[in-house]
């Protein structure tokens, strides 16, 4: 091939590479375009005030009220108490994997730990619905109802638990080990080491790694849907049915909601919300990581 | 001058002891994920066995009679859903981080795609289902097809193959790339010649696992519309459809017994699919890394 061919040619590729890497910044510009301009037809009947700062939510039934705090409390409810399951285990596990663990061991425990990440979620809520509320809950604590927020909790704190294991476990292993042997040289021990050097020298990875975490609960779809119910309320009590905002809208999407509608635009907004939260968690999980990192090395 | 040794006070014996409970509580917590994942896998066997047999992958779902019913559609349109989501995201995410890693400078527009395609990775699956109902339910007139469900579920796992490509790519060493440009290459056939193959087996373990995220996901199926009773196979990529995850939503949204029954087989079936995978990805990820040769 000539010169001039083969430098077209590889012009030619260039250009087709970049456009598909291209393709990601078009995505996102195609879903806050399809967000924003679906919300605007919403927002248009119903004022941002009375969405943002309503307490009651009910747009399928009169009397109608489009108050979003209810999912929102809902959504925070069952992920905050994803947290409180995934935040102990996972830092445990990373620990246990970075510090502790001999390399057959850390070979065996670290991928069966990915596999839980690989489970889909609608499987987790069958789990959620067939045996934890009915099997665990229920003989617990009596009161617990058929849909509760902790069910859905618990499942999602576990799916989420090799997110916060894996990144801490990153974290860790990516503190230089002469910081660990200065510590040792003074006589400290492996805790001491562990929990008062390494730990908060890793500390921005692990607030990432935490943040990261609630933003796939908060996004979490089927698990919540067949665990948690579909009654939107205003409420920290997690035994009772709550609805969040990835429920609503796969009930709205699963009935028969002509498109045009208010109801159809609903979820939209309520789209738009769960966007912003998720985009704000990540944004900030992502500063946190390159602001406070300490650069070794 | 002496030390004051009764300000020095070692206590040595209780860190131990203290250090070792605390070693035992970590291992003990690392296995509470490994328990409920073996509590999982046993309840749903349980739940599902009496149900399984060869019928069951062969017959159409039934409402009304769950002892003839199967997941022969489920089945059909997941295996629709990720060929063609394989013949779209793998060469688009593959030619994307090719572009990043290999040719793009490193200017403002470099790192917006960077950011953007981390950010990406984060939104939830449902918001992509919106956008797949706007875009190509609506817009494109693709109806509730298979190919609309694809076609939204290649764009979920583009960042996944993305990120994981890159970073195969970037662990090629600069000697195989000057390697290949003193010989005369140009930059497409260096990377293609020598680039890509030694990150082939990073890349192909990075496509596993998008692919069995595809497999599993739901949300953004049923918010495109996809049926949840379908007795066809879909015979074109404009056909209705119902997929693996969809058909075990709608029995465990059943209040009746025998539906949950077969929602627990239909889960031995998709994992049956999921697990063997995921085990493949993590092989290869580890059989590279031994046998790394640079």
């Amino acid at each position: 091939m000539s010169t001039r061919g083969r430098r077209i040619r590889e012009k030619g590729i260039e250009t087709l590479l970049f456009g598909c890497a291209l393709g990601s910044v078009v995505t996102t510009a195609g879903i806050i375009w399809v967000l924003t301009s679906e919300s605007v037809l919403f927002f248009r009947a119903v004022s941002p005030g009375e969405f943002l700062l309503g307490t009651r939510w009910a747009p399928l039934i009169e009397p109608r009220s489009y108050g979003v705090l209810p999912l929102i409390c809902g959504t925070f409810l069952a992920s905050g108490g994803a947290l409180l399951v995934a935040v102990p285990i996972g830092l445990a596990s990373a620990i246990f994997l970075s510090e502790y663990a001999s390399r057959p061991v850390r070979s065996v425990l670290k991928p069966l730990l990915e596999i839980l990440a690989g489970i889909p979620t609608v499987v987790y809520g069958y789990f959620a619905l067939m045996f934890v509320t009915p099997r665990v809950l229920q003989p617990l604590l009596p009161q617990t109802e058929v849909f509760n927020a902790a069910s859905a909790a618990l499942v999602v704190g576990v799916m989420i638990i090799p997110t916060v294991a894996s990144l801490c476990d990153d974290a860790f292993r990516a503190v230089p080990r002469s910081l660990r042997e200065g510590a040792y040289a003074l006589s400290a021990t492996r805790l001491e080491v562990s929990t008062r050097v390494v730990f908060p020298a890793a500390l921005s990875g692990v607030v990432a790694a935490v943040l990261l975490a609630f933003a796939r609960a908060v996004g979490e779809t089927m698990a919540v849907t067949l665990a948690a119910g579909m009654t939107p309320k205003l409420t920290l009590n997690p035994l009772t049915s709550i609805q969040t905002l990835t429920s609503y809208i796969v009930q709205v999407s699963l009935g028969d909601t002509p498109a045009g509608t208010i109801e159809y635009h609903t979820i939209f907004a309520v789209g738009m919300t769960l966007f912003t939260i998720t985009l704000l968690i990540n944004v900030i999980a992502h500063r946190v990581m390159r602001r406070f990192r300490e650069a070794y090395e | 001058m002496t030390p004051r040794e009764d300000l020095y006070q070692p206590r040595l014996r209780r860190r131990r002891v203290v250090g070792r409970l605390f070693t035992w509580s970590c291992a003990a917590m690392s296995l509470i994920g490994v328990g409920v994942l073996a509590v999982l896998i046993v309840r749903v066997f349980l739940d599902g066995y009496p149900s399984l047999s060869l019928d069951f992958l062969r017959r159409f779902p039934s409402v009304l009679m769950p002892e003839t019913a199967g997941i022969k559609s489920a089945l059909w349109g997941t295996l629709w859903l990720i060929a063609i989501t394989l013949l779209v995201a793998v060469p688009v995410g593959i030619a994307s981080a090719v572009y990043l890693e290999e040719y793009a400078a490193d200017n403002r527009l470099t790192r917006f795609i960077h950011l953007n395609i981390a950010n990406l990775a984060g939104v939830p699956s449902i918001v992509y289902g919106i956008l797949g109902l706007a875009l190509f339910v609506r817009w494109l007139h693709l109806g509730r097809s298979v190919l609309a469900g694809a076609l939204t579920v290649s764009l979920l796992v583009l960042p996944v193959i993305i990120i994981a490509s890159r970073e195969a790519l970037a662990a090629v060493p600069d000697s195989f790339r000057q390697a290949a440009y003193g010989l005369g290459a140009t930059r497409w056939l260096t990377v293609r010649s020598h680039v890509l193959p030694a990150a082939l087996p990073g890349i192909v373990t990075g496509v596993i696992l998008a692919l069995s995220r595809a497999i599993g996901e739901a949300a953004p199926l049923i918010m495109i519309g996809a049926l949840t009773y379908v007795a066809f196979v879909p015979a074109g990529p404009l056909d209705d459809f119902t997929a693996m995850p969809i058909q075990i939503y709608d029995w465990c949204d059943r209040p009746q017994h025998e539906f949950h029954q077969l929602a627990a087989a239909a889960i031995i079936v998709l994992l049956g699919i999921l697990l063997p995978m995921n085990a493949v990805a993590v092989a290869m990820r580890a059989w590279h890394n031994r046998r790394k040769v640079w």
